[in-house]
């Protein structure tokens, strides 16, 4: 019998597992994706948002805010890269300036420091490729930029580490509510007791609700496609820069990301499907257009990589409450922008819900809040480098050219979690870059068949059915 | 900091060209840099014959190319080589630093050829829409697979672009019992050479569809179709003629682009073509398919002797 | 009756005008080497391919052995030659040139490596 199940894997969940996991409880995380993060999270900007463009009343701005402040924190226990580049909302007439002044207003009310409305002068220095016919910005210091899943897969690692049990591949496919006790979780896997049940399954949260008679939200998928240019375009910009934001959605940004590659979009669009991540060629006109009026300078072909994310929306805010009508069932829904930034006060919050409506929480002795941080070969001295490889040889033995990941990054990877292609690109970026996978892609299916002792055949890129190879020759 | 006359980055045949003219033009202090565990560079993945028909005057294959040039190497101790090792920097002093397992080492040369090839275009690059799932790969990457690795990343086929690699690649897939499905071409005409036409596709029967383009990659976690549609002369599609066919495996075959990635970094220009092989830093050379895309690896071979030349040239001037 | 090729001989591919009576060819026009007479003539009475595949090898420094005909086969034991050729084993290192098999299949060839494999 778990105190608590969570059920979803992404940033959100793993954010939950980390924060329950310094109390005195049996935690289990049930994933239904071969690995975290492979939702939603996956497809996240990374963008650690300041509060700018959310109401002070709402759920997301004070969640938001909350989490840009917590996220400094988690990123330094957990070793994560997080660079606080700032923001800029930028204007181009009297009438974007005027809604300028009133995010400011709005932001300030909700407790966003460092605020400062730009000149055109200021753009000119501190963002040289700036549309020059911008005639001022909302400048926020405190917008910063991660890697969404290197947050998510170091949470779940400090979760772990802690206790939590995580059950990937495990799809939750009913939930049976036993008087006032237990809920009983039935997956392809297995059955699960557990006193509580968080509700973090992203675009299927409100297919759990419904298991268990909750079925006052719906998700409606709102799809974003992104462009990622080439890391030799880094300094494109020095901010993450946004449009003023329209009624449902942020705009098209520039967004810096914490790997150096500059990143465009994402488009708003409502999506056919849950599984739908499909770009498109209008997506792209859309994108690059837009990104052009910010940038003029950013050209189609430096495109190195494009995606689609799905928003798991359930109306205006967030929905994180208990439920009264199931006893025990805590629904953390609707978890779009500001998401990630929110993650860590999301957790709070529902340890708090989970007090209020009868857990105990009582701390545990030893919480290990910090976790090694991944070795970046790249970001030590040469000289600590040059000693590094000679301890560990597999420093030195380059698997992925474009972003120099070397085969011991890759099998520390699979020890830490990875199973897939893409479970490893996302944490170690080996297959991300320009050429896209076509020179290390075999070498990295060959470590994972070797690590994991599976077949050549049984290595998939994102889970089953999707293989990468369809036969093979061999002595038998 | 070890010290060389000339350090040679790749052991492709542009590379191991231009050690040994470099060595034939007296350089004795030669350092040949090769990333992969094995020298030849991507000819021993084209098991296909058609080369040295201009160099050797023979029919050879791509790893009797490589054969040749091997064989010279291992006879000739003064150019020291390097296996495994990768160059991760290049700077305007002309030192070098490389990894190779358990080590990490800075070389500085009087003169640097860079021989670094080149790399296949990707989907990404000729943005087609649609889907992300497996079973999209570089022409490249599959003859990888099925030639090196004895894999076969797919049954049943739809290749974009009818470049050499990818005519090849046809009759490749074929021979290993896969169904290749189109062959598409944008253009009204074969970007490959025509007897590759004929010898991989029209010996086999193979579709090869001039005037389309694709549209859309579909399947969630496996290729599962791909829609077409025609295009006219100025590529723009042709109203409702958009069909679909069913596939697992989508082959890209668009192009190749040089990787000088190390030479910019360093912020050193390659010259125009009529300068061949130069850089803007006397002394740093760029030969090969990293200097420009050669359409036949004998022509890369006379090009990269004659880095070789300029590079032995160099390094006599200094000491004179 | 006249008959146009692309000759495959070399990457300049001529275009080979043909006469030909009865199956037998009389005249060839548009080569710029003999090859291209050689190559009309027998595209046009006995097509005829070089082959080149790869084979298993067994406990050797490489998974495979890439091999090739040593001189062309007719056109129609393509296939065939080549799924003989999934069934071969190599399990002593071999030489670039040596031969795997001779007489390939009684088709007048031998089969050679094409890499050094130790």
């Amino acid at each position: 019998m778990y105190d608590i199940g969570i059920i979803g894997g992404g940033v959100v969940g793993t954010a939950i597992a980390r924060g329950l996991s310094r109390y005195k409880l049996n935690i289990a995380l049930f994933e239904k994706e071969e690995e975290l993060a492979f939702g939603v999270s996956k497809s996240n900007s990374g963008i650690i948002h300041p509060g700018t463009q959310n109401s002070p009343t709402s759920l997301k701005g004070k969640l938001c805010l909350a989490g840009n402040r917590l996220i400094r924190k988690i990123s330094k226990e957990l070793g994560v890269d997080y660079k606080e580049v700032g923001e800029l909302i930028v204007a181009f007439n009297q009438d974007e300036l005027a809604k300028l002044n009133k995010l400011k207003r709005q932001a300030e009310i909700l407790g966003v420091r460092g605020l400062k409305i730009v000149s055109p002068g200021w753009l000119k220095d501190n963002e040289p490729n700036l549309n020059s016919q911008a005639i001022a910005a909302l400048y926020a210091p405190t917008a910063g930029i991660i890697s969404p899943y290197r947050l998510a897969y170091d949470l779940a690692e400090s979760a772990l580490s802690n206790g939590v049990e995580f059950y990937t591949s495990t799809k939750v496919e009913s939930i049976i509510k036993h008087g006032k006790d237990y809920f009983e979780v039935g997956t392809n896997k297995g059955v699960y007791k557990t006193k509580f049940l968080i509700n973090a399954a992203g675009l299927f949260s409100d297919e759990v609700a419904n298991l268990l008679g909750i079925n006052d939200f719906s998700i409606k998928p709102r799809k974003g496609q992104e462009f990622i240019l080439d890391k030799k375009k880094e300094y494109l910009a020095n901010h993450l820069i946004f449009p003023l934001p329209t009624k449902i959605s942020k705009g098209i940004l520039i967004i810096k990301t914490s790997d150096g590659n500059p990143m465009i979009g994402p488009t708003a669009e409502t999506a056919r499907d849950k599984y739908d991540l499909s770009t498109s060629d209008q997506g792209l006109a859309k994108v690059f257009d837009s990104a052009r009026r910010l940038i003029p300078s950013i050209k189609e072909e430096d495109t190195i990589a494009y995606f689609s994310g799905l928003r798991p929306v359930a109306g205006d805010d967030f929905i994180i409450r208990h439920e009264d009508k199931v006893g025990g069932l805590i629904t953390v829904a609707g978890i779009q922008s500001p998401g990630l930034t929110a993650a860590p006060a999301i957790a709070i919050l529902v340890c708090n819900l989970l007090k209020k409506n009868g857990l105990s929480l009582k701390k545990k002795l030893k919480f290990t809040s910090t976790r090694k941080k991944t070795t970046n070969l790249f970001a030590l001295k040469p000289d600590q480098a040059k000693k590094l490889i000679k301890k560990e040889i597999g420093y030195g033995d380059i698997v992925c050219r474009c972003e120099l990941v070397s085969a011991k990054e890759i099998r520390d990877s699979i020890r830490r979690g990875g199973r897939t292609m893409d479970g490893i690109k996302f944490r170690t970026r080996a297959g991300a870059g320009r050429c896209h996978g076509g020179f290390c892609t075999t070498r990295i299916m060959k470590i994972l068949a070797k690590d994991l002792d599976k077949p050549l055949l049984e290595i998939t890129k994102k889970g089953p059915g999707s293989e990468i190879i369809k036969g093979i020759r061999n002595n038998d | 900091m070890i010290k060389r006359d000339l350090v040679v980055v790749g052991a492709g045949p542009a590379g191991m060209a231009a050690a040994i003219s470099a060595y034939k033009a007296g350089v004795r202090d030669i350092l040949l840099l090769e990333r992969e565990q094995f020298l030849g560079g991507v000819l021993n993945q084209c098991i296909h014959t058609g080369f040295g028909i201009e160099y050797f005057k023979e029919v050879l294959t791509g790893p009797e190319y490589a054969g040749r040039f091997i064989k010279e190497l291992k006879n000739l101790p003064e150019i020291n080589l390097s296996l495994r090792s990768f160059v991760i920097k290049l700077n305007c002093d002309k030192v070098l630093t490389f990894l190779k397992p358990g080590q990490m080492e800075q070389v500085k040369a009087k003169a640097i050829i860079m021989a670094t090839g080149c790399r296949e275009k990707t989907r990404e690059m000729v943005h087609i829409a649609g889907s992300r799932p497996s079973g999209i790969f570089s022409a490249g990457l599959a003859q990888k697979l099925i030639n090196i690795e004895g894999v076969l990343p797919g049954r049943e086929v739809v290749i974009v672009g009818s470049g050499d690699i990818g005519l090849i690649m046809a009759r490749r897939f074929t021979l290993e019992g896969a169904q290749v499905k189109a062959i598409i071409e944008i253009k009204d005409r074969t970007s490959g050479l025509l007897r590759n036409v004929i010898q991989c596709v029209k010996d086999y029967d193979l579709p090869l569809l001039f005037n389309h383009k694709i549209k859309r990659i579909y399947g969630n976690q496996r290729v599962k179709k791909v829609s077409l549609a025609k295009v006219d002369k100025n590529y723009n599609e042709i109203k409702d003629s958009e069909f679909f066919i069913d596939c697992d495996t989508v082959l890209i075959s668009t192009g190749l682009i040089p990787e000088n990635e190390l030479i910019e970094m360093a912020d050193i220009k390659i010259k125009s073509e009529d300068d061949l092989n130069k850089t803007s830093l006397p002394g740093v050379f760029v030969c090969g398919n990293s200097y420009k895309v050669y359409d036949l690896v004998d022509s890369a071979t006379k090009d990269s002797q004659e880095a070789g030349t300029m590079a032995a040239e160099y390094i006599r001037s200094l000491n004179a | 009756m006249l008959k146009k090729l692309i000759c495959i001989e070399c990457p300049v591919s001529c275009e080979l005008l043909i006469e030909l009576s009865d199956g037998k060819v009389i005249k060839i026009e548009g080569h710029k080497c003999d090859k291209g007479q050689e190559y009309a003539k027998s595209e046009i009475e006995n097509p005829q391919r070089i082959i080149t595949s790869t084979v298993l090898a067994e406990k050797l420094s490489l998974k495979m052995v890439p091999i090739r005909s040593d001189k062309p086969i007719p056109k129609d034991k393509v296939l065939p030659a080549i799924e003989a050729i999934k069934e071969i084993r190599i399990k002593e290192p071999v030489a670039l040139g040596q031969v795997i098999r001779e007489n390939f299949l009684n088709l007048g060839v031998n089969l050679i490596a094409t890499r050094d494999v130790s």
